[in-house]
């Protein structure tokens, strides 16, 4: 209760200095608007049924980013993880392409795909994919000898163990590594609308507000609503990993 | 010694055999938008490794483009690092001060960095510090939030004996405090580390001169596919390095560690 | 001789959820310069709350600590505690010698400071360890670096939580006399807080025994024995079966003739005559006297009638390992250490690297995690 206080004496703080920065005239006119305005502009955002569209298109493609990217990662995570000979054959491949940034593929991308939400579905898919494939692989080593040793001491066979012992306490490492993923595509999927002008979305609707028409309350409250977006995705993401995982000291353990 | 050797050559036998296979792939399919690796590498080694010997044999574009990216690159997460461990740190070790700003943290964390991209532009104009923002602005909150996971996680036994033994306060915090707090930190560090690879990118296509993510885009525009791909490349290869490097770090300071993470 | 240490009235509650809960409730009693003095209770009954009070790690609602006459509000700068668990007060990226240097820093240079760090170091057995980290070390000789580093600084009164309780039971054998022996050689004032009855009276010259939570102090025993003490001979002598059996009396609440099916223990002698402790046992506390305390009773015939313990016997063991059981599984079995040929104290050197093997293999198993 105390804290739900501090948090929000601490938010209005913050909006108290932001509304006397925009006040104050230490930027031009327009370029940093005070807070009251951006708010101003938020509300009349949600109600506006272009920018809603917008909103939808950039969490509809999040979505299915996202779903496409557990679909991957979580089977071949599995598979590296419980195959050693597989895991040093693939290292190599991963570890070459997961460090080039999403970003870096865009103009191939739009390129190959165009401008269409594939672009930025494939390109989110792409980024999504690397935490959950880690966290799958790591999650599969760290399952506990001991439990995998009195399972089989109970007579379960291969199969069983895995799926009765080896997932379940592999699972939370699993949901942390799907809520990084989730933040990760988020941030691709708006950063692809804004560089490519891609189909819609919050990204491009920022593009245009900004360097179209030099609208800084707009770029302000759509970043904003794309910072709630995020938070409210990890917040319920975290919400779950909880529920489903109380009983382990896994959850929560995030970078 | 031997395992390793082995495990070596395995990594890069199945490295080269993919080099192969895309190579006869793309010769295959011969597509205008997949050039093979021969011809990657030839636009490489034309492009950036065709300088003179004082040069290192490094071109002019080495210096023109690839160090200034290199330079923001490092510059910025630096910076956001100093930042952040020293601010992550403080904010751990006061549970009242997190009460406030920690909600402000999170939200800060989950806004798409390239969002404010625009404010940026218009505030520095195109050029160095508009990228420095973006990717300070980016890589500062994970590591902040990492501190402050780190600062405040310190082991209750050590907090007592650091009491019973009157430690005095610098001495708590960059002898108890830091340490513990260190291995949070360096998990922060690589995420935001990757993270600056990727907004210096998008700073440089949106706003630059010259640069990696510049040039990337001059080749889109004038479709230079094998240069395109010669850019991606160098950026994997970096994103590689930088990795590589910042893990070799970890190590080192982290070696009192019993069992590394990682 | 000198009151070092001299409690008034220590109480400790604290607010829970459910409710008030008392820790510690007018505990009263003196520790002289240059005494050892036990305190010994049953686990939970609030003895690292009184610990935490006497060091001044946390405030007391109740009452006074005075440490050679100044009440103790905050830390005293010339206190050390050795907490129980080594491996956590322990700072895991300093070096041994680091480590025992570390809160020296303040005071000392740096000459000084790493003399003094040898000096404590060889004292107790760990010259040739100086460079190591301490999770190289067994836990045995973790904890001797962390007796090392109250040793280096040079306290007043030196407290200790449980220090043996995580040790096995060869290796609590050799630190206690290291103890013995290092205290000898230092004239240090220590208050040690155990569960373990044998090591209060192996160890102190006087053993304060607790009730259970709250801690209310039963009753204050001299311990006679002489002052050279052997793991062995000490322990077999009469004088040390009898205290030791008079302070599991008193720390179960049982008079000695009683059986424990809860029948009025008004007209028991020994235990009962216990100063403003209560009384009337409640059942609970039948199932409080510890599966430990009947084991050795029964070896023990001679103390105690023989019929008594077979009494004892079924109503017992349904209650064996309940509530009990953490403190089990924490101490081994001691009467059987004790009474194999093989408990004779090693020197350091020999017992050390036995535990050090086995260390070595368990933290295999954690790098395991290292890739």
């Amino acid at each position: 209760m105390r804290r739900t206080v501090r948090g929000l004496v601490g938010l209005v703080g913050f909006l108290a200095v932001g509304e006397v920065v925009g006040r104050s005239g230490i930027a031009p006119p327009g370029y940093l608007p005070p807070s009251s305005v951006v708010l101003t502009r938020l509300v009349e955002l949600l109600a506006d049924r272009a920018f809603v569209l917008d909103l939808i298109a950039t969490v509809l493609a999040w979505a299915i980013a996202l779903g496409i990217a557990v679909a991957v990662a979580v089977p071949a995570g599995l598979l590296l993880g419980t195959v050693p000979a597989l895991r040093h054959g693939a290292k190599a491949v991963v570890e070459f392409l997961r460090p080039i940034p999403s970003v870096a593929l865009i103009p191939l991308a739009i390129m190959v795909f165009g401008i269409g939400p594939d672009t930025k579905i494939s390109l989110a898919v792409y980024a999504a994919v690397w935490p959950i494939l880690f966290n799958t692989i790591y999650a599969m080593d760290e399952v506990d000898p001991k439990l995998v040793d009195t399972a089989r001491s109970f007579g379960l066979g291969r199969w069983p163990v895995l799926a009765r012992v080896s997932l379940p306490s592999a699972a939370p490492f699993v949901a942390t590594g799907i809520r990084l993923s989730a933040a990760v595509a988020l941030i691709v999927v708006v950063s692809v609308e804004f560089l490519a002008g891609a189909s819609g979305g919050l990204g491009r609707f920022i593009l245009e507000s900004g360097s179209g028409s030099g609208r800084m309350d707009l770029v302000f409250a759509g970043t904003v609503v794309a910072g709630l977006v995020g938070y409210l995705v990890n917040a319920g993401l975290e919400w779950a990993q909880r529920r489903l995982f109380a009983w382990s000291a896994a959850v929560g353990e995030a970078s | 010694m031997n395992a390793r050797l082995k495990q070596f050559l395995q990594r890069w036998g199945v490295f080269a055999a993919l080099v192969v296979a895309w190579e006869l792939a793309t010769r295959a399919a011969a597509s205008p938008f997949f050039p093979t690796p021969k011809t990657i590498l030839g636009t490489i080694r034309d492009r950036w490794l065709s300088g003179p010997a004082s040069q290192l044999l490094l071109s002019d574009e080495v210096f023109d483009d690839v160090l200034p990216s290199i330079l923001r690159t490092l510059g910025g997460w630096a910076l956001a690092s100093v930042v952040g461990v020293a601010l992550g740190v403080a904010l751990g070790r006061s549970r009242v001060a997190m009460d406030y700003v920690g909600p402000l943290l999170a939200f800060a964390r989950a806004i798409p960095p390239p969002t404010l991209v625009p404010v940026f532009l218009v505030l520095f104009k195109i050029g160095t510090p508009m990228q420095l923002a973006t990717i300070i602005f980016g890589t500062l909150w994970p590591v902040v939030l990492n501190s402050v996971d780190g600062a405040r996680a310190v082991d209750s036994v050590k907090v007592e004996t650091a009491r019973a033994f009157r430690l005095p306060r610098h001495q708590w915090l960059l002898g108890v405090v830091l340490p513990s707090a260190l291995p949070k930190i360096f998990a922060g560090l690589r995420v935001s580390l990757s993270l600056a690879l990727i907004l210096m990118v998008i700073s440089e296509l949106v706003g630059a001169t010259n640069g990696i993510g510049y040039q990337l885009l001059y080749a889109q525009r004038q479709f230079e596919l094998p240069a395109m791909w010669a850019g991606i490349v160098l950026l994997g290869v970096l994103g590689y390095l930088f990795n590589t490097l910042l893990l070799a770090g970890e190590r080192r300071a982290l070696a009192w560690q019993p069992a590394g993470r990682g | 001789m000198p009151t070092m240490l001299d409690v008034t009235g220590l109480g400790h509650r604290y607010h829970s959820k459910d409710g008030e809960h008392v820790a510690v409730d007018g505990l009263t009693f003196t520790v002289n310069a240059g005494e050892l003095v036990c305190i010994v209770g049953p686990s939970g009954c609030g003895k690292s709350t009184l610990l935490r009070s006497i060091s001044g790690l946390i405030r007391p609602t109740e009452g006074q600590v005075r440490l050679h006459g100044d009440v103790v509000d905050g830390v005293p700068s010339d206190l050390a505690v050795v907490f129980q668990d080594y491996s956590r007060s322990l700072f895991p990226w300093l070096s041994v010698q680091r480590n025992v240097e570390f809160p020296l820093k303040k005071a000392l240079g740096r000459a000084e400071r790493a003399e003094r760090a040898r000096q404590a170091l060889e004292q107790v057995g760990l010259a040739g360890a100086a460079g190591k980290y301490p999770w190289q070390l067994s836990g045995g000789m973790q904890q001797r670096v962390a007796i090392a580093r109250a040793l280096a600084y040079r306290p007043a009164l030196l407290l200790m939580d449980e220090p043996f309780a995580s040790v096995d039971a060869q290796t609590r054998f050799e630190l206690e006399d290291l103890l013995l022996r290092v205290r000898r050689e230092h004239d240090t004032t220590i208050l040690l807080v155990t569960h373990d009855i044998d090591e209060s009276v192996y160890l102190g010259d006087r053993v304060v025994v607790l009730s259970k939570s709250p801690a209310r102090v039963v009753r204050t025993l001299d311990v006679d024995l002489p002052a050279q003490r052997d793991q062995i001979t000490t322990r077999e002598s009469e004088a040390f079966v009898a205290l030791r059996s008079e302070v599991a009396r008193l720390l179960h609440d049982r008079p000695a003739e009683s059986d424990a099916a809860g029948t009025d223990s008004a007209n028991s002698s020994a235990g009962a005559s216990t100063n403003g402790h209560r009384v009337a046992a409640k059942p609970a506390t039948a199932k409080q006297s510890s599966a430990r305390a009947t084991d050795q009773a029964s070896e023990q015939a001679s103390e105690q009638d023989a019929d008594q313990a077979a009494d004892r016997g079924p109503a017992k063991d349904a209650d064996r390992g309940t509530d009990q059981g953490a403190d089990e599984a924490a101490t081994p079995v001691k009467a059987e250490a004790a009474a194999a040929p093989k408990a004779k104290p090693h020197r350091n050197g020999q017992g050390g690297n036995r535990n050090g093997a086995k260390n070595r293999n368990k933290s295999g198993g954690r790098g395991r995690a290292r890739r």
